[in-house]
């Protein structure tokens, strides 16, 4: 827990001192919005449109802190400090899903309120597609530290992550336009099958965790 | 010019005291108990891409004693040493560091040895008291910041504390590196090439820290032959293809030997 901690706050210091994820990831979403809104020539959306407009916008911003997820660890020596100290190294697995959880969460503070005001003509089903959204963030997060820890690794790393990731993300994204579509519907958020996605959208975020922690320390290994 | 035939894989036995010994358990409760090796390597070999890189290393270092590695360039030698840091797996032959059996025990070995190598290790956009308070926590050191400022105290960059890694020059860089490698008083260190960049005043004030008076057996990585072999007990010199052409007393290899195997190179 203590290394955890240790890892999970310097990432967070080197972000809010650095500022390199968060405002990309914000500008692609908002500027991406922007393309959806006159590229569709709709101000309203609804349904599986909705969803699939702010579930993708998502996705590929979360792409852009999953490329950078490892950048300090592979060129300042970080993967070899932590493999030479006395710590777990699924520590930094789990920091690293931390990290990307919060900074998708940061991320979604900014680009909810926008797809709101350019998109919906309510805020009735904002509240439980926050809880489906905390659910994709834990999915995205554990698969993507695990595909970018491969990937730091590899000499295509710019190629392989997305190309391992997106495959793999599938299921991630398919439970969670299921459960966001009937949130986002015209005429105020129906519940039906939302139980049912978001509890999909919770096993696969478990089956990833547990994957992750139980692969990570070979996967550190040279 | 060619290593005296006779100084030739000197030594070149495992050490009685290593995982390697074949003796029963009732032989050995007859004797008494040898203080175990820092470090026992035996037929150690490495392989990158089915090219080997280090074959056939057998060696030895006892606690309190310091390891000269010479050797060209690709000789093996930081291959050598990330090995013995748990870094990198050995491709075959048996290797124990501190009583660890690597890579199968490496955790027990891990967080007892102070790895100096190329990189620093130092997170370049957190202050330089951030990054070794990083480490420091990992390693669980006690009174983290009494430590830290004692440690660049000594090597001269206590006011450099609240700078960025990023703005410090290589030396500096090199000075906090050894920091690193020292916060959590290892019992091993390895170090490739400490006085990289370091200027003679520099290099003074690391002395105390992973000089021959530092208070850990260390295996030294470095091109200075002299002071090596008049700093090291122990001496271990590798060919151009990775292949031991001297290991045993560091007295036991003149300088002008040693310098024979960089193929006139010098």
């Amino acid at each position: 827990m203590n290394a955890f901690k240790v890892m999970l706050a310097k990432d967070l210091r080197v972000e809010l001192r650095t500022l390199q994820s968060l405002p990309a990831m914000a500008l692609f979403a908002v500027t991406t919005f922007v393309i959806f809104r006159f590229g569709l020539d709709r101000t309203s959306l609804e349904g599986s449109l909705a969803a699939g407009v702010l579930l993708v916008t998502v996705l590929f911003a979360a792409l852009l802190a999953i490329n950078r997820l490892f950048v300090a660890e592979r060129d300042e020596g970080g993967f070899d400090a932590i493999r030479l100290a006395p710590v777990d190294p699924s520590s930094l697995y789990l920091a690293k899903v931390a990290a990307l959880v919060v900074y998708l969460l940061a991320l979604e503070a900014v680009a909810l309120p926008v797809f709101a005001v350019f998109f919906l003509d309510g805020a009735e089903g904002m509240a439980p597609l926050a809880g489906i959204l905390l659910l994709l963030d834990l999915g995205l997060a554990a698969t993507g530290a695990l595909v970018s820890t491969i990937g730091a690794n590899s000499r295509a790393r710019d190629l392989l992550t997305p190309l391992v990731l997106l495959p793999l993300l599938v299921p991630l994204m398919i439970a969670a336009a299921g459960a966001a579509e009937p949130l986002l519907a015209a005429g105020g958020p129906a519940y039906d099958e939302v139980g049912k996605w978001a509890g999909t959208l919770a096993l696969y975020d478990l089956t990833f965790l547990l994957v992750g922690y139980a692969v990570y320390d070979f996967l550190l290994e040279d | 010019m060619e290593v005296p035939a006779g100084r030739c894989w000197e030594n070149r036995g495992v050490p009685e005291t290593t995982a390697v010994e074949t003796e029963s358990g009732s032989d050995r409760a007859q004797q008494p108990a040898a203080p175990e090796a820092v470090v026992a390597t035996h037929a150690l070999r490495r392989d990158f891409a089915d090219e080997p890189v280090l074959r056939d290393v057998t060696l030895s270092l006892d606690a309190g004693e310091t390891l000269a590695v010479l050797g060209p360039n690709g000789a093996g030698k930081s291959t050598l040493l990330r090995i013995l840091a748990t870094l990198l797996r050995p491709s075959g032959g048996e290797v124990r560091v501190l009583g660890a059996e690597l890579p199968r025990m490496a955790w027990q070995a891990r967080g007892r040895i102070g790895y100096l190598g190329h990189d620093p290790m130092l997170y370049r956009d957190l202050t330089l008291a951030e990054a070794l308070r990083f480490h420091a926590r990992l390693h669980r050191v006690a009174d983290v910041d009494a430590r830290i400022a004692e440690l660049l105290a000594e090597v001269g960059l206590g006011r450099r504390a609240d700078q960025l890694v990023r703005t410090l020059s290589a030396g500096q860089l090199q000075r906090a590196a050894v920091c690193r490698c020292v916060l959590h008083e290892p019992e091993l260190l390895l170090l490739d090439e400490p006085g990289a960049h370091l200027d003679p005043a520099g290099l003074a004030t690391v002395s105390a820290l992973i000089g021959p008076e530092a208070p850990a057996a260390r295996v030294l990585v470095t091109h200075d032959v002299e002071t090596a072999l008049a700093e090291g007990q122990r001496a271990l010199a590798l060919r151009a293809d990775g292949i031991p052409a001297y290991e045993g007393p560091a007295a036991g290899l003149a300088p002008s030997d040693a310098l024979t195997i960089y193929g006139g190179r010098v």
